[in-house]
């Protein structure tokens, strides 16, 4: 499988991105978002974490509009899988490609904390590897993670089955204890309608070895890479 | 001839920060009287922030070398030798008055400043600390302090993308007026990729890039080397402004750069600007510095050179580049959205010339404006000693259950996770050891080796007796980083005082550098870099003497650590260290009697040295996996945080009966450490430390789900927990 990680100014997790996708088997490269095409062969596009254009107007509203992102609409638009990670998922957001908003934390402050997630579906490219209801232990790092969307987005998300991931307890209990950021229905990580496009606050990618944490975030990556290599 | 439009009188002389015969020392040095441009840059270069005029002559007796050592204190950051071609960069530097001022911009710009001194040396920063002291709780500035500077700090390194990884944060009613922010900063380069400041070559372009200059900041490093007083808040417009995007793209540009081979020299604009950084850079090169003012970006119209050059605008740095390189590294700028402009060139002059709208504002000795600058022997005295403390003489009001739990969730040692979960500690993925442990631990890139990093000292050991206090700090750092694994290479120190004017702050500021000279030498843990804070002072009230050690020591193979939680039932808990149960300056003795008094512990260096060498062998050859040193609170504080960490209880049998129950557990004995393990391991470790002549002792063993010491009740670990954990939410929400 072939990665491209999206480079904008004030990314910061670009490089854990690339560390956790080669370790399950993908090549990953770098692409700066001044770039008007993604990499030939490119399977998987990635809009990682950090602070892309200081998270100034509001987090990831710059970059939402940035050069690259036609290319990456036209990657979704042919099915393509994309997956956007803490600001990555904001600029998903504000770039039309998943609905919804990420407002500030409900207490006001940026919080960094182990977390875990309640695993919605293991039937998408993303989440092969996990079992379905499986609680997953991540982290998350954000200022704005509080997801929000009016009643009938929401309702579209919960009927069509388009919630990925829950905030929850270790057992795998959706509690409103384990909602830290506030957001709707425990909303942690959301599916495109044709399920090819991922947002989530949390970060797989800090969990992917022991001596840092912890494997749970593997599962999601190496999904991606199985899933690859069965469909080509 | 120089123009001189105003007139320098006396007033305008004070209002420098200049005392008359430091006027008078550089109207001679200059021969005629100073424009106001020049008043303004001797004024930035001759105040205590940047000439270390009252400290210099005492900082000289600093243990600075070590074979492993590359760059001691004198450049941006110290740097040491990790292995296998990897320098470790590091520096700790303070913010204080103007976190006081303003402190979530005063927060942040202390991070900036710290992470640009780094990365200026050619290093990507790694891992960020930092060490905090705020006013008594009680205080009604307090939590808007805690809360600005919290936010602060997290608000720039999280964005700037760098784990902070440790720190210290404590309350005392002796920093009511005076708040402590030093920030710390470690970064990693190739030993051969390292950048100096010092200038070289004749006629070579000196690049201004960057964020645009504005009128923010302007006397900042004056601010700095002054006492507060009732009117100190009307100071906010010398408080910058950070603006950590900038910051982050100035360090990939920058970092870029230096890959091109277009970097001769290299310094950041902090403390007093272009000022310093043009002169540092002229004068560490033997050259003269000639500066075009109408060349440097500016963010404001109508900015006059005085303003230019003494702007403290952040995320801006000053290099001298390869001739016939400016394209290149003009395109690397641009990529990165950054100002990039020739301002300059170095000369042969020795001449600091500074020309604005076709005039020449300035035209100095470069050299002097350094060298020259003022050196004060200032008196001191020495702090009276405090007698010892007999722990027969120290009765207990309280049962020792009910005390632990009072101190767990007591401002000074309930949990800082309130403080740490607002920084993006996880990110970059190589933190091994989290907060809140002795100390943090990070991977080096993909590894084997690991960094473990700390920040250290405890003032009220220092205010009781400098000298021992100043051995303690650096012993305790040395300490931390042996109870992970780390072997200790070095210390950066945040030098915290109240005014070197008068005796007895002199004093304590002298007293406590012997005793980090002394600890330093014989623990072979050298000071690479450093910054001093004096005048931490308003209206006469002085703040409690600090000297914070931030220690860097090395993992051969990060895998192999200890970390502080009980990780079984069953184990065996011994001591190792002596027993004597001090409790004089000891927390058990302020927070639980009432009492602040008495000659704190000695730190016994030999003895230190070798407890903490004998456990990082076991640590290190895989026998141990847990370990806490005791320090705050002495045994039981250290028991509690252990089962906490766990989650598993433990049961205290052991009771020496030379001593009362309460010095026992809360005596706050030096070089000392409690480790958990399986009683087979036990029997030999034991063995051991007695063939080394170690004091080890088993007080117990781990297991259930309560601590029980002697004779005392059980306190459930979800008790200790919950009060623990308790604090520090409730006070800053208003519920405490």
């Amino acid at each position: 499988m072939k990665s491209a990680v999206i480079v904008f100014p004030g990314s910061n997790r670009e490089g854990d991105m690339v560390r956790a996708l080669k370790l399950a088997g993908s090549d990953a490269q770098k692409v700066w978002h001044a770039e008007t095409e993604l990499p030939k062969g490119t399977d998987l596009v990635v809009l990682p974490g950090g602070f892309s254009y200081g998270d100034y107007l509001r987090c990831g509203a710059i970059a939402g509009r940035a050069t690259v992102m036609d290319a990456v609409r036209a990657h979704a638009a042919r099915g393509g899988l994309v997956l956007g990670v803490c600001n990555g998922f904001q600029i998903l957001c504000e770039a039309g490609l998943l609905p919804g908003i990420l407002m500030r934390n409900a207490n006001l402050k940026f919080i960094c904390h182990r977390q875990f997630l309640k695993v919605e579906r293991n039937d998408t490219a993303f989440t092969k590897n996990y079992a379905k209801g499986q609680a997953i232990d991540v982290c998350v790092a954000h200022g704005e993670g509080n997801y929000t969307a009016d009643a009938e987005t929401l309702k579209r998300l919960e009927g069509e089955g388009l919630v990925a991931f829950r905030y929850s307890d270790a057992q795998g209990n959706v509690t409103q204890d384990a909602n830290r950021n506030g957001s709707m229905n425990s909303i942690a990580g959301i599916y495109s309608d044709k399920l090819n496009v991922l947002g989530m606050m949390p970060h797989p990618e800090n969990l992917v070895e022991n001596l840092v944490g912890g494997t749970d975030g593997r599962g999601l990556f190496e999904s991606l890479v199985s899933s690859f290599s069965k469909a080509a | 001839m120089i123009r001189n439009d105003v007139a320098i009188t006396p007033e305008l002389v004070k209002e420098h920060g200049l005392k008359p015969d430091e006027y008078e020392r550089f109207v001679k040095l200059i021969g005629r009287e100073p424009t106001i441009t020049e008043l303004g840059i001797v004024s930035a270069m001759w105040n205590e922030h940047c000439s270390y005029k009252s400290s210099r002559i005492h900082l000289r007796g600093l243990p600075t070398k070590a074979p492993w050592v590359i760059q001691g204190p004198g450049e941006n950051a110290g740097v040491i030798d990790i292995g296998d071609g990897l320098a470790c960069i590091f520096k700790m530097e303070s913010h204080n008055h103007p976190s006081f001022i303003e402190p979530y911009q005063g927060a942040a710009t202390g991070v900036g400043g710290i992470l640009r001194d780094v990365f200026t040396m050619g290093a990507r920063p790694i891992a960020a600390l930092n060490f905090l002291r705020f006013g008594e709780p009680d205080h009604p500035k307090t939590p808007h302090l805690v809360s600005g500077v919290v936010a602060g700090i997290g608000g720039y390194g999280n964005s700037f993308g760098v784990p902070t990884v440790g720190g210290s944060v404590g309350f005392d009613k002796r920093y009511n007026g005076n708040i402590l922010v030093n920030a710390m900063a470690v970064g990693l380069a190739r030993t051969d990729e390292i950048f100096y400041a010092k200038a070289t070559g004749v006629g070579n372009p000196i690049v201004y890039l960057g964020s645009k200059t504005g009128r923010d900041g302007i006397h900042g490093a004056t601010m700095a080397s002054a006492e507060f007083d009732d009117a100190s808040d009307e100071k906010r417009p010398t408080v910058q402004v950070g603006d950590p995007f900038a910051e982050k793209l100035l360090l990939e540009a920058c970092l870029e750069l230096m890959k091109s081979g277009a970097v001769i020299a290299i310094q950041d604009m902090g403390a007093a600007g272009l000022t310093s950084s043009a002169v540092e850079m002229g004068a560490k090169g033997n050259l003269g510095v000639e500066l075009d003012l109408d060349k440097v970006p500016c963010r404001e119209e109508g900015m006059t050179a005085y303003e230019m050059m003494l702007s403290e605008s952040q995320e801006r740095m000053l290099m001298v580049l390869k001739p016939g390189m400016e394209k290149e590294a003009e395109a690397i700028f641009h990529k990165w959205g950054l100002d990039f402009a020739v301002i300059g060139k170095t000369t042969d002059t020795l001449r600091f010339v500074i020309k604005h709208e076709g005039e020449v504002k300035a035209d100095l000795p470069i050299k002097e404006l350094g060298d020259e600058a003022p050196l004060y022997d200032r008196p001191w005295v020495e702090s009276p000693k405090q007698p010892v403390i007999a722990s027969e003489s120290v009765k207990a009001p309280m049962s020792e259950a009910e005390a632990l739990l009072k101190l767990v969730g007591s401002p000074d040692q309930c949990s800082k996770r309130w403080v740490w979960e607002q920084y993006d500690h996880l990110i970059l993925g190589n933190t091994v050891q989290t907060p809140g442990g002795d100390a943090a631990i990070v991977r080096v890139e993909d590894g084997p080796k690991g960094l473990a990093l700390t920040t250290d000292v405890t003032p009220r050991y220092c205010e009781a007796d400098p000298f021992e206090g100043g051995k303690q700090a650096v012993a305790e750092a040395w300490r931390n980083i042996t109870a992970v694994g780390g072997l200790p290479l070095a210390i950066t120190d945040n030098l915290n005082f109240a005014s070197p004017e008068r005796p007895e702050s002199m004093g304590q500021f002298v007293g406590c550098l012997k005793g980090i000279g002394e600890a330093c030498k014989v623990l072979d843990f050298p000071v690479v870099s450093g910054n001093v804070s004096l005048y931490n002072e308003t209206n006469g009230q002085g703040i409690l003497p600090t000297p914070a050690i931030g220690g860097v020591g090395l993992l051969d193979d990060v895998t192999v650590n200890a970390s502080i939680a009980f990780k079984a039932e069953g184990e065996a808990i011994i001591l190792i260290g002596g027993m004597v149960g001090w409790l004089g300056q000891s927390i058990y003795l302020r927070d639980v009697c009432g009492r602040e008094e008495g000659a704190p512990p000695p730190v016994d260096l030999a003895t230190e040295k070798r407890n903490g060498d004998f456990i990082r062998q076991l640590i290190r050859s895989g026998q141990v996996k847990t370990v806490h040193d005791c320090s705050d609170g002495g045994i039981a504080l250290s028991l509690a945080e252990m089962a906490m960490a766990g989650g598993i209880g433990a049961s205290i049998t052991a009771m020496p009966d030379n001593m009362p129950l309460h010095a026992f557990l809360f005596g706050e004995d030096q070089a000392r450490y409690l480790i958990a393990v399986d009683e087979d391991a036990a029997a030999d470790i034991l063995y051991e430390a007695g063939a080394l002549g170690i004091p080890a002792v088993t007080l117990g063993v781990t297991g259930g789900d309560s601590l029980i010491l002697p004779g005392q009740q059980a306190i459930s670990v979800k008790q200790l927990k919950s009060a623990h954990e308790a604090w520090l939410p409730e006070y800053m929400t208003g519920k405490s």
